[in-house]
């Protein structure tokens, strides 16, 4: 069976820097992989390698979602494809409704698939049952996307988009970030709702907190721009006793 | 907005000597209603001739030397003319109360002056002036004191438009519009109307100016409006002209205290486009707000010229304006703010942002201050930029193409004035006419 990401031996730069040196990855529908390391080692330019950001360039490597070359799609195409990076920090967009910005996205990538596209009222039906799931009052949703929402609730619209736009591969970075514990149930709890075995979900982190909540099958130590260790949940365990010191020193 | 006195050695271009000879045969046909204030017009225009750039005022839109030649003034339209007018400038949604110009003639079959509101008249200028409608022969030209060429020649010309008058404490919810579209032929308007919200009354003005012509033809437009004590007037003008037409519009304010203006210019095509606004705040408590849009492509140039003059304490003026430039477009923002002294507490902001969609589009701000108070509030700023590329890839991120991603920033950005509008119904059709124009861009 094809994996569903497959990274091989990927090198990338950002304005001449390289920062990714050879990074291996391979998740298979239905796992929940972590990706724990230190700061600088290159967490969050993997995900923005992989959905396409501006400025990120692969040098060399592959990076293949369910078999498809990544470096091939345009961003948006990625994310047809069924890829979703759930930002670190998630942009307010001033004057774009956060229906409309649903809508938008949601319906664009049905067309991009040739599959039907959603109408109103059915939109509105999911976001009400997916708000409530997550805590969220539907009065925040009625504003421009994101725009006045403290972090914790910016991570929970994320997540919102996530659940909504169903993708076959979730990265999520650094989602517990700037999270109080109420909200970090609520989100994990969301997260949780789409583990499936057609699914596979990455979990960027530097805590092992999020992992309480959201159990890894598989968890990687990254730093310097590639995995230095893979192992089970123990691991996560292990690394908030011990730091990232080792391997820092390893790496150079 | 002064001028220095020309030599009188300096040769008149075609245009300005086009213009002197119309104006003494427009004499010679037998003396037209105001002619004193007609006259006085035109010897104050002839004194400094079309402005150019060197006039501080007219600094970006060099109307000496735009304004080649005068078109003829025009003449009654045909049928024809009049029926394609039906449709013209219909807002989606919008119910209004219109008032039908074709070719710069009243056209009264294609306009709705039955049953008006009571407390409501809306009468053509011609018929106005015919009747001796001595109140507002005594109003036209007096409404501000404006030293401009440009104005100048409206009241020298003035043809067609509108008198509107509404009764103390009358409250017409029907917007009223204005429909002026540009006849077949080359030709050149000179339309002026004169509005007046009494103690207390509110309304809505749109003033919708169209042409569908690849024709040649210029318009020069004034309204000038007063408003008396707690009198709330919200305006939006729309100028949809055809391609290669030359719009040179005035617009002349008088608040009295407490009176409220929300004013919106909407710049969606022409050749040039020029909107100069002259807003008098003589009473106390009166509030200004005035926003405009541009969404310009190809060649278009559109200079919105803002005079505030705070002559009384605790006024207020919020000017922001927006402008989305595509290929080798023009916007010019110039406002000038002055606090005259004992005009205490006044509040005054201005604010131009322009988006660029092209590296080849201008922007031109310009803000003055003359501050003669000390206890005020006055800001200016300005902001040239491209699209947010992190907002781009946001949205692409969740699927959606760079084009739809782009279009949906851009009418964020113009949305903000718009949002601003306070008839639902036309803030609606205002918003569908952005994305209209956006998507053909």
């Amino acid at each position: 069976m094809t994996a569903l990401l497959e990274i091989r031996d990927l090198k990338a730069e950002i304005a001449g820097k390289q920062i990714l040196n050879g990074y291996d990855l391979t998740v298979k529908a239905g796992e929940v992989h972590a990706i724990m390391g230190p700061n600088g080692s290159g967490k969050s330019t993997l995900s923005y390698v992989l959905s396409g950001r501006p400025g990120y360039k692969i040098t060399e490597g592959q990076a293949l979602l369910a078999g498809a070359d990544l470096s091939q799609m345009s961003v948006d195409e990625r994310a047809a494809a069924g890829l979703f990076l759930a930002f670190q920090y998630p942009l307010e967009v001033p004057g774009v409704a956060t229906m409309t910005f649903l809508r938008a996205a949601l319906n664009a990538q049905r067309k991009k698939r040739g599959e039907e596209e959603m109408s109103s009222p059915d939109l509105i039906k999911r976001v009400k049952e997916l708000a409530k799931i997550l805590d969220m009052d539907m009065e925040m949703l009625r504003r421009p996307v994101n725009v006045g929402f403290s972090g914790g609730e910016k991570k929970r619209a994320e997540t919102l988009q996530m659940m909504l736009l169903e993708p076959k591969l979730c990265i999520l970075d650094e989602t517990d970030s700037g999270l109080d514990i109420d909200a970090l149930k609520v989100v994990s709890n969301g997260v949780n709702q789409l583990r499936s075995k057609d699914r596979g979900i990455v979990v960027i982190t530097h805590y092992q907190r999020l992992l309480d909540y959201i159990t890894p099958d598989v968890v990687h130590v990254q730093s310097a721009g590639r995995i230095v260790r893979t192992g089970g949940k123990e691991l996560a365990l292990e690394l908030e006793e011990t730091g990232y010191a080792r391997y820092q020193s390893e790496a150079a | 907005m002064g001028n220095a006195p020309t030599t009188p050695a300096r040769k008149l271009t075609d245009a300005e000597a086009r213009l002197a000879e119309i104006f003494a045969m427009q004499q010679s046909a037998g003396a037209p209603q105001l002619a004193k204030l007609r006259t006085a017009a035109f010897d104050a225009f002839a004194k400094t001739g079309l402005p150019n750039r060197r006039d501080e005022a007219w600094k970006y839109t060099d109307l000496r030397a735009l304004l080649r030649d005068v078109k003829p003034l025009a003449e009654p339209p045909e049928d024809s003319a009049k029926q394609s007018a039906r449709s013209a400038a219909v807002l989606e949604g919008v119910t209004s109360r219109r008032v039908v110009f074709v070719g710069g003639y009243f056209v009264p079959e294609l306009s709705d002056l039955a049953d008006l509101e009571a407390g409501l008249s809306v009468v053509s200028l011609s018929e106005a002036l015919a009747k001796g409608d001595a109140a507002a022969m005594t109003q036209i030209g007096n409404v501000g004191e404006v030293d401009d060429p440009a104005f100048a020649l409206n009241t020298a010309f003035m043809g067609e438009g509108v008198v509107i008058r509404v009764g103390a404490g009358v409250c017409v919810d029907r917007p009223i519009q204005l429909v002026f579209v540009a006849g077949a032929q080359p030709a050149t308007y000179f339309l002026r109307s004169l509005v007046v919200v009494e103690k207390g009354a509110r309304a809505t003005l749109i003033e919708s100016f169209e042409g569908e012509t690849t024709q040649e033809y210029h318009v020069n437009a004034a309204t000038e409006i007063v408003l008396e004590e707690g009198a709330s007037l919200e305006r939006l003008k729309i100028s949809r002209e055809g391609a290669a037409a030359m719009h040179v519009s005035t617009f002349v304010a008088s608040l009295a205290a407490d009176a409220q203006l929300s004013d919106f210019g909407f710049n969606l095509g022409g050749a040039v486009l020029r909107n100069q606004s002259f807003i008098n705040i003589n009473g106390q408590g009166a509030h200004a707000g005035l926003r405009g849009a541009n969404i310009l492509k190809g060649k278009e140039h559109a200079d919105a010229t803002l005079f505030l003059d705070h002559a009384a304490e605790r006024s207020e003026s919020k000017a922001l304006f927006k402008s989305v430039l595509d290929d080798s477009s023009q916007a010019v923002f110039q406002g000038k703010i002055l606090v005259r002294p004992g005009a205490q507490k006044t509040d005054a902001r201005m604010m131009a942002r322009t988006l660029l969609l092209s590296e080849g589009a201008q922007a031109n701000c310009k803000p003055e201050l003359e501050i003669f108070a000390d206890d005020v509030q006055c800001a200016h700023g300005s902001t040239v930029g491209a699209l947010d590329e992190n907002l781009i890839f946001y949205l692409m991120a969740r699927g959606i193409p760079q084009v739809e991603a782009q279009s949906l920033l851009t009418e964020a950005f113009v949305g903000e004035v718009i949002d601003a509008v306070a008839n639902r119904s036309v803030r609606d059709a205002l918003s569908a006419l952005v994305s209209e124009r956006l998507r053909t861009r």
